[in-house]
């Protein structure tokens, strides 16, 4: 039996600068990766240029700067980019990075209609999510669509968009949800593009180049379960709400990132078997198998993976295409009823939540609302709270604990990659080269344009594209999208999250309130209830543990206040000067800790604020650890920590411990 | 002693950390800081007070987001605002999310800081309406070193009573569609608000409608003569605070309606009586306060309510038994 073609191998990688990343590209590509998927640093993400205030820290930290054409040229020197199929996670500034990536190739005499890949470009779930929205959600869906009716028409081989679950998952979505919230996105995006086209419109092309994002959890066998289901629910949708009939373009189309969410920093090669079995979920079954498939690496609880730690992960990939009988084999779960029950159960309760968002107005207004968000943090405390309480178990977690020492973090770099910070610098300063290169009378024009472009509600590309040729910076397009549609900040979910406290078994119970007693303990020698202030400083989107912290401090009694991400050590300074509170507690998962932490402690000082502890919780190497702690951070929280109840007693006794 | 002179001072330069540490001071519940909350309260009360708006109405009427459109209005023309949010408490644990600053978007972008606004949230904590216990001191604190005071309080049970008696003006968020226009007038509860604002206008008719729907009962409540007389009515507007509709109108109606109290002495009166009705909560609560304590505190008076209870006496008069041991026990503390 001749064996079915392997899925499209790729390694997420981008950091430093676009040279250093190129190199690196250059390098996987001649181990046998066969796609590249792009990583932007948060800056590139959020429409800041490398100096902008907002940038602090942030520059080329976790993906690499594009800041204008040159660093494209930059990014892919030496790259084929006609015969490349580039994946780009990015998607407010998606317009954006593929104008100047339709800019480069017009510049290189390729034509874009031969251009492939990927602009993320799924926006709505970055409200729900990933942190990295610019423009108000209706503002961002009409971007979105920008893009997709840009591409159907000019770039026909590229895929506009990939509608994510996957970082649902990794906010804490049950299957279910992963499938139903992914799909109501999705609808928002295609009722957007039908109402765009006009009501008679043929919807085919655009159905057909819609493709998916999934994740792919521990639990495998119910994953590919979910891959089943979300085929059949994509094609339900295509005939019954879009009319599209062509089988090949009702096709489910996606790719994957197995779950990060799940692995751990207390003995982090367990990971490695933990990332085999989920690839397992979305590689067995043959008619539900991704097109492409990009794995973390066994450090990803403890800070970004080195070139060997990602080399280890293509790996995973290469033994089981090549290596094992996988690919001989026609799907090997047809005709069972185990799975075929399980995939009915999972449409037939996604299908019922998906029209619950449609009642509450649609992905946009569950959005707004704050609906989805509070159902994806409820589902995450659920599972934080099973895992605290040993009903889940996680194998050198809360089981099997003991361990001999383990080799792989013994080297000096930690066992991770740490970006040079000098190399920021040498950013800023190829940034300020372009600005003086280019032509102002150019940029002004173009920009001016946009604008225009961006108030009339025509569609941006061709604007973004003559942008992008007249040398405008990431950072100007952004502010121009700024200006125009307006700013942003998405609801926490927190206020309508109802989080069961811990019914558990009556030793929770009777712990819970010995908890609860200690904090009104705090407020008889406070003279008030003990106030948290739960930060989230820098352009960093990882909101999941900030939001749990923040539930379980209301939880054991503390006044809690939290902002939301994206805050500026300015702002949250402000907000902990006027709110009164007892203690700050700062989240930092981006790696900006060193820089952001020193600074708002400053200005704590600054403003009379020096008596008040500051704790800092995320991915914080040991190392930077003790130097935060020298700086006079009073404790430091890594996802090591993962009993929530236990930081809660500490918190209490740095409280206990301060002087009135 | 001299740390507090340093306090006052402070807060008459309308000092942002001297505010902030007055409040601190004034949410103390240590019987030791009564003196120095005292001398706090004097000293707001005899500089300046700053325009006290009320904002209240159902849990998700829009009244954060009316509130940071207001502080932005407000900003427009260079007065600065002060704004008290009070937020739920659980009711299992006591502690609170305090999250409505969230969309209080006071400047250009999300992040920045403009030194002209100044929030402080409050959890309610057991109090029954609207407002914490501390939230009338706040209030006043604030008024003493902004312009305009915002007060939103929790959209549930008595807010709207007790927010009208810190306010010079209430405003109650009405949202469109919501059958909520409705069902508050048929509650009758037309002695509270002066503002009725219906919110998201964005939303078109159901808007329109609910603005005719609440001046059509208006008009029959002034016809049954149940209305407060011509010069106290209740104003109706419709807002957007995504578009920013109607907000420069509301703010014009706001100055309009306080200028017009102030003038006569509408402003007096209704400080007086609402200063009355704090008073009186107060005393009611503080006696409350003391009698559990002259039986032995709060954990003392439950474990007795459990034990009588428990030999099936009904909890009333489980209560009274109670309350009788109470005021004997006060009679004895009697000079
Ligand atoms: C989930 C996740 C995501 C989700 C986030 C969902 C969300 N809304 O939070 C998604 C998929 C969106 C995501 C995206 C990205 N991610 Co990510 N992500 C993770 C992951 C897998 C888990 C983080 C998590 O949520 N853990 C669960 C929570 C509960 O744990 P926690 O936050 O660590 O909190 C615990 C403690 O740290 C502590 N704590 C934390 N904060 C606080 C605060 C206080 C006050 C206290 C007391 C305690 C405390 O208490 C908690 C209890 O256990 C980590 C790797 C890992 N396994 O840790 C990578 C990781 C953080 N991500 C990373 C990166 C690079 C990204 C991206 C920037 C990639 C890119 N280039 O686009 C994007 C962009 C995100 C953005 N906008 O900033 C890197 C960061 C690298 C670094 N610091 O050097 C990591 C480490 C992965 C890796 N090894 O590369 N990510
Ligand atoms: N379309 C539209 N939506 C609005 C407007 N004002 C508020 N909203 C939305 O209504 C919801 C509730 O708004 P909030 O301002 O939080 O309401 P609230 O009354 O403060 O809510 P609680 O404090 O929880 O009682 C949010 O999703 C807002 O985005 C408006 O003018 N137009
Ligand atoms: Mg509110």
């Amino acid at each position: 039996m001749p064996k079915d073609k392997p899925w499209i191998f790729r390694t997420y990688s981008g950091h430093s600068t676009p040279e250093a990343s190129n190199t690196l590209y250059r390098t996987n590509l001649a181990k046998g990766q066969t796609g590249l998927s792009v990583a932007f640093d948060l800056p590139t993400q959020t429409g800041f240029d490398s100096d902008a205030p907002e940038a602090r820290g942030e520059v080329g930290k976790v993906g690499v700067p594009i800041g204008h054409l040159g660093d494209m040229r930059a990014l892919f020197d030496q790259i084929p980019i006609e015969k490349m199929n580039t994946s780009m996670t990015i998607n407010a500034t998606a317009p954006w990075l593929l104008a100047l990536y339709v800019a480069l190739a017009e510049e290189r005499g390729v034509s874009p209609r031969v251009l492939q890949g990927t602009t993320q470009n799924d926006v709505l779930k970055e409200f729900l999510a990933r942190g990295t929205y610019v423009a108000p959600p209706a503002a961002s869906v009409r971007l979105t669509v920008d893009v997709v009716t840009y591409t159907v028409e000019h770039v026909p081989d590229w895929n506009p968009m990939n509608v994510c679950s996957y970082h649902l998952q990794e906010a804490g979505a049950t299957p279910v949800q992963e499938l139903a919230y992914s799909l109501a996105n999705a609808i928002q995006v295609l009722d957007a593009t039908r109402a765009r086209l006009g009501a008679g419109a043929d919807l085919t092309s655009v159905f057909a180049r819609l493709s998916f994002f999934v994740n792919a959890g521990i639990r495998f066998v119910d994953e590919v379960c979910k891959m089943r289901a979300f085929g059949r629910l994509w094609e339900r949708l295509g005939r019954e709400r879009y009319g599209v009939t062509d089988e090949k373009a009702l096709r489910f189309r996606y790719g994957v990132q197995v779950n990060s969410l799940g692995l751990t920093e207390r003995q982090p090669e367990n990971n490695i078997v933990r990332i085999v079995l989920e690839s397992l979920g979305v590689t067995l079954s043959k008619n539900a198998r991704c097109r492409a498939l990009q794995l973390p690496a066994w450090n990803e609880a403890l800070g970004l993976p080195r070139p060997w730690d990602q080399q280890w992960s293509l790996r995973i990939q290469q033994v089981l295409a090549y290596e094992t009988d996988l690919l001989e084999h026609e799907d090997l779960f047809e005709g069972s009823l185990v799975v075929e029950k399980r995939v009915a159960e999972l449409c037939a309760e996604a299908w019922a939540e998906v029209e619950e968002v449609l009642r509450r107005g649609g992905a946009l207004a569950a959005i707004e609302s704050g609906y989805v968000k509070s159902k994806l943090v409820e589902s995450n405390a659920t599972r934080i709270a099973a895992i605290e309480r040993g009903e889940q178990i996680v194998v050198g977690v809360n089981k099997f604990g003991e361990t001999a020492e383990s080799p792989l973090t013994k080297g000096t770099d930690g066992g991770i990659m740490v970006v040079d910070p000098a190399l920021a610098a040498r950013q800023i300063e190829r940034l300020e080269q372009h600005r003086k290169a280019r032509s102002q009378g150019a940029v002004d024009a173009a920009l001016a344009e946009l604008r225009r472009v961006l108030a009339s509600g025509e569609n941006v590309m061709p604007a973004s594209i003559a942008a992008a040729k007249a040398g405008v910076t990431t950072g100007e397009w952004g502010k121009a999208l700024r200006d125009v549609v307006g700013d942003y900040r998405a609801p926490t979910g927190l206020a309508g999250a109802s989080v069961a406290s811990a019914r558990g078994n009556t030793q929770d119970a009777a712990r819970l309130e010995a908890l609860r007693a200690r904090v009104r303990g705090l407020a008889a020698k406070l003279g008030r209830p003990a106030k948290l202030l739960v930060g989230k400083p820098g352009l960093d989107g990882h909101s999941n543990g900030a939001e749990q912290i923040a539930l379980k401090a209301r939880d054991v009694g503390f006044e809690v206040v939290y902002d939301g991400i994206r805050s500026t050590p300015e702002s949250l300074v402000a907000s902990a000067l006027e709110e009164g509170v007892h203690l700050v507690g700062l989240s930092i998962l981006s790696g900006s800790h060193l820089e952001l932490v020193p600074e708002i402690l400053e200005r704590m000082t600054k403003a009379g604020l020096g008596d008040v502890p500051v704790v800092v919780g995320g991915i914080i190497p040991d190392a930077d650890a003790k130097t935060l702690l020298a700086r006079g951070v009073r404790r430091v929280y890594t996802p090591k920590d993962f009993e929530l109840e236990a930081i809660m007693a500490d918190l209490v006794d740095v409280l206990a411990g301060q002087q009135p | 002693m001299q740390r507090l002179e340093a306090l006052l001072e402070g807060l008459r330069a309308r000092d942002r950390g001297s505010v902030a540490r007055a409040l601190n001071l004034l949410e103390d519940r240590r019987p030791a800081q009564r003196e120095a909350q005292r001398a706090l309260v004097r000293a707001s009360a005899a500089m300046a007070r700053g325009r006290v708006f009320g904002v209240t109405g159902p849990p998700g009427a829009g009244k954060s987001t009316l509130c940071s459109a207001l502080v932005r209005a407000f900003r427009a023309s260079g007065r600065r605002v002060g704004v008290v949010a009070v937020d739920p408490s659980s009711v299992n644990s006591g502690g609170a999310l305090l999250g409505d600053r969230l969309r209080i978007l006071t400047h250009e972008g999300p992040g920045g800081v403009d030194e002209g606004v100044f929030v402080r949230s409050l959890a309610a904590g057991g109090a029954l309406g609207g407002l914490s216990r501390t939230a009338p001191a706040c209030v006043d604190l604030l008024a003493a070193a902004f312009d305009v005071v915002l007060v939103e309080t929790v959209g549930v049970g008595q807010s709207e009573v007790d927010v009208a008696r810190v306010a010079d003006l209430t405003l109650v968020a009405v949202q469109p569609a919501s059958g909520d226009a409705l069902q508050f007038l048929k509650a009758g509860i037309l002695e509270i608000p002066d503002v009725l604002v219906v919110t998201k206008a964005d939303l078109g008719d159901p808007a329109r409608r609910a603005v005719g729907d609440l001046r059509h009962a208006l008009a029959v409540a002034r016809e049954a003569g149940v209305d407060r007389g011509a010069a106290d009515a209740v104003s109706v507007c419709a807002v957007s605070s995504e578009t920013g509709e109607g907000i420069a109108d509301l703010v014009a109606t706001l100055d309009r309606r306080w200028d017009a109290l102030e003038e006569g002495d509408g402003l007096a009166i209704r400080r007086f009586h609402g200063g009355v009705a704090l008073a009186f909560e107060t005393v009611a609560r503080r006696v409350g306060e003391l009698g559990v304590d002259a039986l032995g505190g709060e954990a003392t008076v439950r474990a007795r309510l459990r034990g009588l209870v428990a030999m099936e006496l009904p909890s009333m008069e489980a209560a009274e038994t109670i309350v009788d041991e109470a005021v004997a026990a006060l009679r004895t503390l009697t000079p």
